[in-house]
């Protein structure tokens, strides 16, 4: 479990976290939603450490972020899996090579019990023949998978993805956000995700935390978010016609 | 203060990539491919550059010595002394500030606008040291290139003179010997050493602190390319200062 205290951060003048709490639960898969520059991305990169922020505390299974020495904050990080928003593939390597990354770096494992782990992985992300591609060769879904192979390859307890399915087709998103919801329950890790997509919430938001501005404007599951009242949330939700649609039919169907 | 902001940051950088070293298995893949791009890879460039100003530097000496009691050898003699002492550590440093140090801004750039950065921190990787260190070891190859720099630009003096008649090789030879003093070599591979220092650190400090997109990293190419520029020129005054008078 992750806690989330009261979470502050600024660029400059600019005030972009104003005072979020929350928790994220192991083995479940945590959506972070809101528009497009609500701070979803500064939240997550907070919450890895990668951004200094001035007030709040983050704790990983009661071990507060800011308080760890180097050394713990290093083995703190080798527990965490992260999918970025650009993927972020090492560009001067091969898709297996990416792959075996963390584990050449952090395992001693030979080099053929990597090459089975990493081929284990890829085949678990469904990319079976693009072992010896550079990323650039790669189109944006398959380096998405790519990335999401690499963050799971050293069986990590907390996987954070951010938008791991933007800019891809629907099919390939749904396939992307399943493979996410099974990995958390198979391993029991807690997951963060990113996300405005909407068909993302209603397949695996099991957490929803919804930030507007910079604030938590709201906290349920997809179970709840179709009832809430909260304007905020209809208002993001009900932007899609499909979804109207969908909001019509129910209420019809419950009349 | 910005720029005393920089200076402090450029320090603390210098400290971070000596600490949590990366294993050693990986940074000697690392250090091999650096070698091969800092260093193999501008072989080309510098033997071209240094055989041809080499022979300028000769021919220019030539065509300005329009007096009969000066011996001839004296040609030899001051292409000797412009390409070890000047030419071959500093000029050649300079070309590299803008080929190898444009290719390491861009590079560690592209890493940082990309996330790739981001990437290794989160692994809980020391990506100075992983990125930084193996520059910086490989470029303590980089007197090899200024000797071959310095070779070259002898053996280009040679050449003006065989093909163009500006003195006999003999002369050119005799001067080359004359007043030799060893320690010219020292001072100049010390300052070979600390120009290499900058070569690898100054480029890479801009790399790896740009903010921004892809244009941005080529901006930063640029930046770093002046800075480093500076600094070598400026590095050079002072170890000349100190070494010399
Ligand atoms: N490094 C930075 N420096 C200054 N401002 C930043 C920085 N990163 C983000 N911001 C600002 O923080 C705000 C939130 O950005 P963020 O990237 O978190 O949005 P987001 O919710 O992830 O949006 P998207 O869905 O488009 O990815 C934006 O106004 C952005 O301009
Ligand atoms: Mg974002």
């Amino acid at each position: 479990m992750i806690e989330v205290k009261d979470l502050q951060k600024s660029f400059g003048d600019a005030h972009i976290l104003k005072g979020i709490s929350t928790t994220f639960d192991k083995g479940k898969t945590n959506l972070i939603i809101g528009q497009s520059g609500s701070g979803k991305t500064v939240f997550l990169k907070c919450l890895l450490g990668l951004f200094n922020y001035e007030e709040g505390s983050i704790s990983y299974e009661g071990r507060i972020f800011s308080k760890l020495s180097d050394e713990q904050k290093r083995d703190l990080r080798s527990e965490i899996g992260m999918v970025f928003q650009g993927s972020a593939l090492f560009d001067s390597m091969t898709i297996v090579e990416n792959v075996k990354f963390p584990l050449r770096m952090f395992t001693k494992l030979s080099e053929s019990e990597m090459d089975d782990r990493a081929n284990f992985v890829l085949k678990r992300v469904n990319l079976e023949n693009a072992h010896n591609k550079l990323p650039s060769e790669a189109s944006g879904g398959m380096q998405k998978r790519v990335a999401i192979a690499r963050a799971i390859v050293n069986k990590p307890k907390y996987l954070f993805c951010d938008e791991p399915n933007s800019g891809l087709d629907p099919k390939t998103a749904i396939v992307i956000d399943n493979l996410i919801q099974e990995i958390t329950d198979e391993y029991d890790i807690t997951t963060v995700i990113n996300t405005h997509d909407m068909n993302s919430v209603m397949e695996i938001g099991e957490k929803i935390v919804f930030l507007k501005d910079g604030l938590k404007a709201w906290e349920g599951s997809n179970e709840t978010i179709f009832k809430t009242d909260n304007e905020v949330v209809t208002d993001f939700v009900y932007s899609s016609e499909l979804f109207k649609k969908v909001r019509k039919m129910y209420i019809e169907e419950n009349l | 203060m910005n720029y005393l902001h920089s200076i402090g940051t450029y320090i603390l950088m210098i400290i971070e990539i000596f600490r949590k070293p990366t294993k050693w298995s990986v940074m000697k893949k690392l250090i091999i491919k650096d070698i091969d791009d800092l260093i193999i890879g501008s072989l080309g460039i510098v033997a071209f550059i240094s055989f041809f100003v080499g022979g300028v530097v000769t021919i220019q000496t030539a065509l300005n010595m329009d007096n009969p009691l000066v011996p001839k050898s004296l040609i030899g003699f001051a292409t000797r002394q412009s390409v070890i002492l000047e030419f071959a550590p500093t000029f050649i440093s300079i070309i590299m500030a803008g080929k190898v140090g444009s290719f390491i801004t861009s590079s560690i750039g592209t890493m940082r606008v990309t996330e790739q950065i981001d990437a290794l921190e989160v692994m809980g990787i020391n990506s100075l040291n992983y990125l930084v260190f193996p520059k910086l070891v490989s470029l303590m190859l980089y007197p090899f290139v200024i000797s071959i720099s310095m070779f070259l630009g002898i053996v280009g003096g040679l050449a003006a003179c065989a093909f163009g008649g500006f003195a006999t090789v003999n002369d050119y030879i005799t001067g080359l010997q004359d007043d030799f003093i060893p320690y010219h070599i020292i001072y100049a591979f010390m300052k070979t050493i600390g120009f290499a220092f900058l070569l690898a650190t100054i480029p890479s400090y801009h790399g790896f602190y740009m903010k921004g997109g892809a244009l941005d990293v080529g901006k930063a190419s640029t930046v770093s390319f002046v800075w480093t520029s500076v600094a070598i020129i400026t590095l050079n005054f002072i170890l000349t200062q100190i070494l010399l008078s």
